[in-house]
């Protein structure tokens, strides 16, 4: 898991430098922000010179599933006070899964900090390095990073896919309706359009509560979380 | 400036959606049709993100760039042979890069 959290992380850095941040932006992001996949968002929106507030509602739509995972380990984790604010940085796909994953309470606390430590320390490390590297190299599109920060959007999505049709159909029609929108509307704006297809395709008995992580949809990692 | 008040923004935002959910009554869970758009909203935006980032150059015009398609091409073949994470974005990465190598 490390070694993938790790390669996200370098590829993070290396999309922010490419979409034209600073290597300070691209950490502060990493270390504040610390959501893989909303990260990546708004680094892509900000890359194809789409407005900034739509990169910024991209990225809050998709860290807004962070919330019902804080809502599934409010349980687990029963701190109060400052240690309850540090802990709510840590609710993220990995951690999630790792925790609702253990058989006890006290072994859900034991992997939720473990798991927070290391992807905490190892997104950040290999952001800087990957924004770093971007830096002096130049042009990373001859390494093909182009083609992998929207591998690991496909990545997270594969596994949903393969929950049922209306995933599918869901897909599909975001799809569908950004890439009709792309000509007309400024960059960024289609990705959010793309999020009504959520709400249109009719869906079929509603999932039972996220007992499971069956999904990963991105932390820092952008992993799929497997625990 | 302002990239600098965006991206703090974002940082703020995310921070607090996650502390939302810690501090929030559970019952929000309880309802269906939360549940349904919660769980459908990452789906439609990664599947967004994926044809926006494929098709385009990022501006508004739709390009099809051939390395980048190769590379997304071996990214889907990688994940239907359920491929660990890491070898679908290094699959990704090497058939792009590996195309335009070629000159494509």
């Amino acid at each position: 898991m490390g070694i993938a959290v790790g390669l996200s992380g370098l590829a993070f850095g290396a999309a922010a430098v490419t979409a034209g941040l600073s290597v300070a932006q691209a950490c502060v992001l990493s270390l504040l922000a610390f959501t893989g996949a909303s990260q990546f968002a708004l680094v892509g929106v900000i890359a194809g010179g789409g407005s900034l507030a739509a990169g910024a509602a991209g990225a809050l739509l998709l860290g807004a599933r962070n919330t019902l995972y804080g809502l599934r380990l409010a349980d687990l984790l029963p701190w109060r006070g400052p240690r309850r604010l540090l802990a709510a940085h840590g609710v993220i796909d990995e951690t999630f899964a790792g925790a609702i994953a253990q058989r006890t309470p006290a072994d859900a606390r034991a992997s939720f900090v473990t798991v927070f430590a290391a992807i905490y320390l190892t997104w950040n490390l290999t952001t800087l390095i990957g924004a770093l590297a971007t830096e002096s190299i130049g042009d990373t599109d001859a390494f093909g990073l182009d083609a992998m920060g929207a591998a690991v959007f496909l990545a997270l999505l594969a596994p949903r896919l393969r929950e049922g049709r209306r995933e599918v159909g869901v897909a599909l029609l975001a799809a569908v309706i950004a890439l009709a929108a792309v000509p007309f509307l400024p960059a960024g704006v289609p990705i959010l359009l793309a999020a009504a297809a959520a709400l249109v395709v009719p869906g079929g008995p509603a999932p039972a509560p996220p007992a499971s992580p069956a999904a990963g949809d991105g932390g820092p990692s952008g992993q799929e979380a497997r625990p | 400036m302002i990239l600098w008040s965006v991206i703090i923004g974002t940082c703020v935002g995310c921070y607090l959606l996650k502390l939302a959910g810690l501090s929030a009554p559970r019952r929000l869970l309880d309802h269906p049709a939360v549940r349904r758009f919660a769980m459908a909203v990452p789906v439609a935006l990664l599947a967004a993100l994926i044809a926006v980032q494929t098709a385009t150059d990022g501006g508004q015009e739709l390009t099809l760039d051939p390395a980048r398609l190769g590379g997304m091409g071996a990214a889907a073949v990688a994940l239907l042979l359920r491929a660990p994470f890491l070898v679908v974005l290094l699959a990704a990465a090497g058939a792009a890069a590996g195309l335009r190598l070629l000159g494509l």
